[in-house]
């Protein structure tokens, strides 16, 4: 019989310290569709979607109750929409969202993603039509997703598209701010987007995967926070890192084994695990807990930096081992409304939008879920997202914004997303116009380290 | 198909008995039990053989929750390859 200490840590893991499998998410190829008729199109879309993701939530949810391992959330990816734009110049993508909606709601999933483009050297047919109407399809969607890719180590920035991202973001607020701006929260401006992401606002599925794939995202911050909670206070830094690796090699074998079944019972090849500790709003499930644990007074302060690196990599260290196959973001998220220590941290001042962007050099993805003034201008929004770009291209990594301009709202009040997405404080933002810059447009040459041939 | 159930809670009388009784009831085959005091809490541990259990496992955690919450203790069941995914290399 298994060593009763093990059986016992991982039941509190579970039930105390909310340990669970994050997503199941499935990525389905939907390149079969296109089709010059839009309505043509859609009806394709719905009916592989529906066909393919029909017995998705059943299987899961039974794979949660015979095996007593919490499941929070399903999910599916699609191929990004632009490419199925390409084919059909008159088509509304209005109506490709809807189409995604209504198939995502059939079948039962939380959230569908994948209405994006993929832009980071140029528009190609179709590209600009999708990213126009993303405010109107979020607005006029429930569960879509959507993400646009505007540079990559490999071919620098896409400027034109980080100017217009930017007037969109805030657009989609401005839409939704009868709904809490919620148009925004479902938005990720990327640069190196892996295209295998489980997660959501993010994740789409890429041109390189199979017709049809399961992904697997796991959790666990409150599981490493309550290991490192019984380490004592002077134990060197060695042991903690030790300690992350080990708890992130056991959240990680839960991940692939719900995978590897879920896979299985579907008939469908298992795709990646995303090693990722992804925090939620609840008490003790929280990243910048695990951060304070190790040290520091409030998440923000410094050697936040310093303390989030090391989590990272051990989280990563500890997980590869665990899976066969990983992939997607992999890595500590930090996502400000998510994470009920961020929230603390920024609501006492100690994080600040400045602290969070070096802190997404080292983390897995990059400024998320932050909640800025309702007057933040588009040109600011964008020069966000090129500084957040300009790190991930520099540091061949992945990085995003998802941030939410709380239309006519100022610095100090909140907004308030509802379930996994959480709350937050509205954070300033420095109020110097980078317009010009902006407005000059192009492309930002690719980094020398994109030259490995 | 093998399960680990994992009680916990306060002493109290019977513990055992009613645990029991639910397996016996649902031919559900007790291969193992290990039982501790663990910081004053009462912690027992059941490794059991469900393959010919004459319900389902859904139906099966409704039981043990009604029977925990009778008893005010904190009952859990999980698949043994849970534990072996997650401690074994």
């Amino acid at each position: 019989m298994i060593n009763t200490h093990d059986i016992l840590e991982t039941i509190q893991m579970i039930n105390n310290e909310h340990l669970d499998v994050r997503t199941v998410t499935m990525g389905i190829s939907l390149l079969d569709c296109a089709d010059p008729n839009p309505q043509a199109a859609c009806e394709k879309i719905y009916n592989k979607i529906v066909s393919k993701a029909q017995n998705l939530v059943p299987v899961v949810e039974k794979i949660s109750s015979d095996y007593g391992v919490p499941i929070i959330n399903k999910r599916i990816s699609v191929t990004p929409i632009s490419m199925l734009l390409a084919c059909a110049p008159d088509a509304d993508p209005v109506e490709y969202a809807k189409a995604l909606d209504r198939a995502a709601k059939k079948v039962g999933v939380d959230f569908i993603g994948g209405f994006g483009a993929l832009v980071h050297k140029g528009f190609s047919a179709g590209d600009e039509r999708l990213i126009r109407s993303i405010p109107d399809a979020l607005a006029q969607t429930d569960i879509v997703c959507s993400s646009v890719n505007i540079g990559s180590t490999k071919t620098g920035i896409n400027m034109d598209a980080v100017k217009l991202m930017g007037q969109i973001v805030r657009q989609s607020a401005e839409k939704t701010a009868h709904n809490q701006c919620m148009g925004a929260a479902k938005l990720v401006v990327f640069c190196n987007a892996p295209e295998d992401n489980p997660f959501m606002a993010g994740a789409f599925h890429g041109t390189g995967e199979p017709d049809c794939v399961i992904h697997v995202g796991v959790s666990g911050p409150g599981a490493v926070r309550a290991a490192l909670a019984k380490l004592p206070k002077d134990a060197p830094l060695d042991q903690v890192a030790e300690l992350i690796k080990r708890t992130a090699f056991k959240i990680t074998r839960m991940g692939q084994l719900v995978g590897t079944l879920a896979a299985e019972e579907l008939g469908m090849p298992f795709g990646i695990v995303d090693l990722s500790l992804a925090p939620t709003p609840a008490v003790g499930d929280s990243v910048a807990n695990i951060l304070e644990e190790m040290g520091l007074e409030h998440c923000g302060c410094c050697g936040t930096t310093a303390a989030l690196a090391l989590l990272n990599d051990a989280v990563k260290k500890g997980g590869v081992m665990a899976s066969n196959h990983v992939g997607g973001l992999s890595g500590a998220f930090i996502p400000v409304s998510e994470d009920d220590g961020m929230i603390q941290a920024a609501r006492c001042g100690s994080l600040t939008l400045e602290k969070l962007e070096a802190m997404t050099a080292v983390c897995s993805v990059g400024i998320d879920m932050v909640v800025v003034p309702g007057d933040t201008t588009a040109e600011t929004l964008s020069a966000l997202i090129a500084d957040e770009a300009a790190i991930g291209m520099v540091n061949s990594k992945t990085t995003a914004v998802r941030v939410i301009p709380a239309i006519g709202r100022k610095a100090g009040e909140e907004l308030d997303f509802g379930g996994l997405l959480g709350y937050a404080p509205i954070m300033p933002i420095n109020q110097n116009s980078p317009s010009t810059f902006i407005h000059r447009g192009g492309r930002i040459p690719a980094p020398l380290q994109a030259l490995k041939n | 198909m093998k399960a680990v159930i994992t009680v916990v809670g306060r002493d109290t009388v019977g513990v055992v008995a009613k645990i029991s009784g639910v397996c016996a009831q649902l031919n559900i085959n007790i291969q193992d039990v290990t039982q501790s005091i663990l910081q004053e809490m009462f912690c027992m541990i059941m490794l059991v053989d469900m393959s010919r259990c004459t319900q389902d496992t859904a139906q099966v955690r409704l039981q043990l929750d009604e029977l925990a919450q009778s008893m005010g203790m904190e009952i859990h069941l999980t698949r043994q390859e849970v534990f072996d995914a997650m401690h074994r290399i």
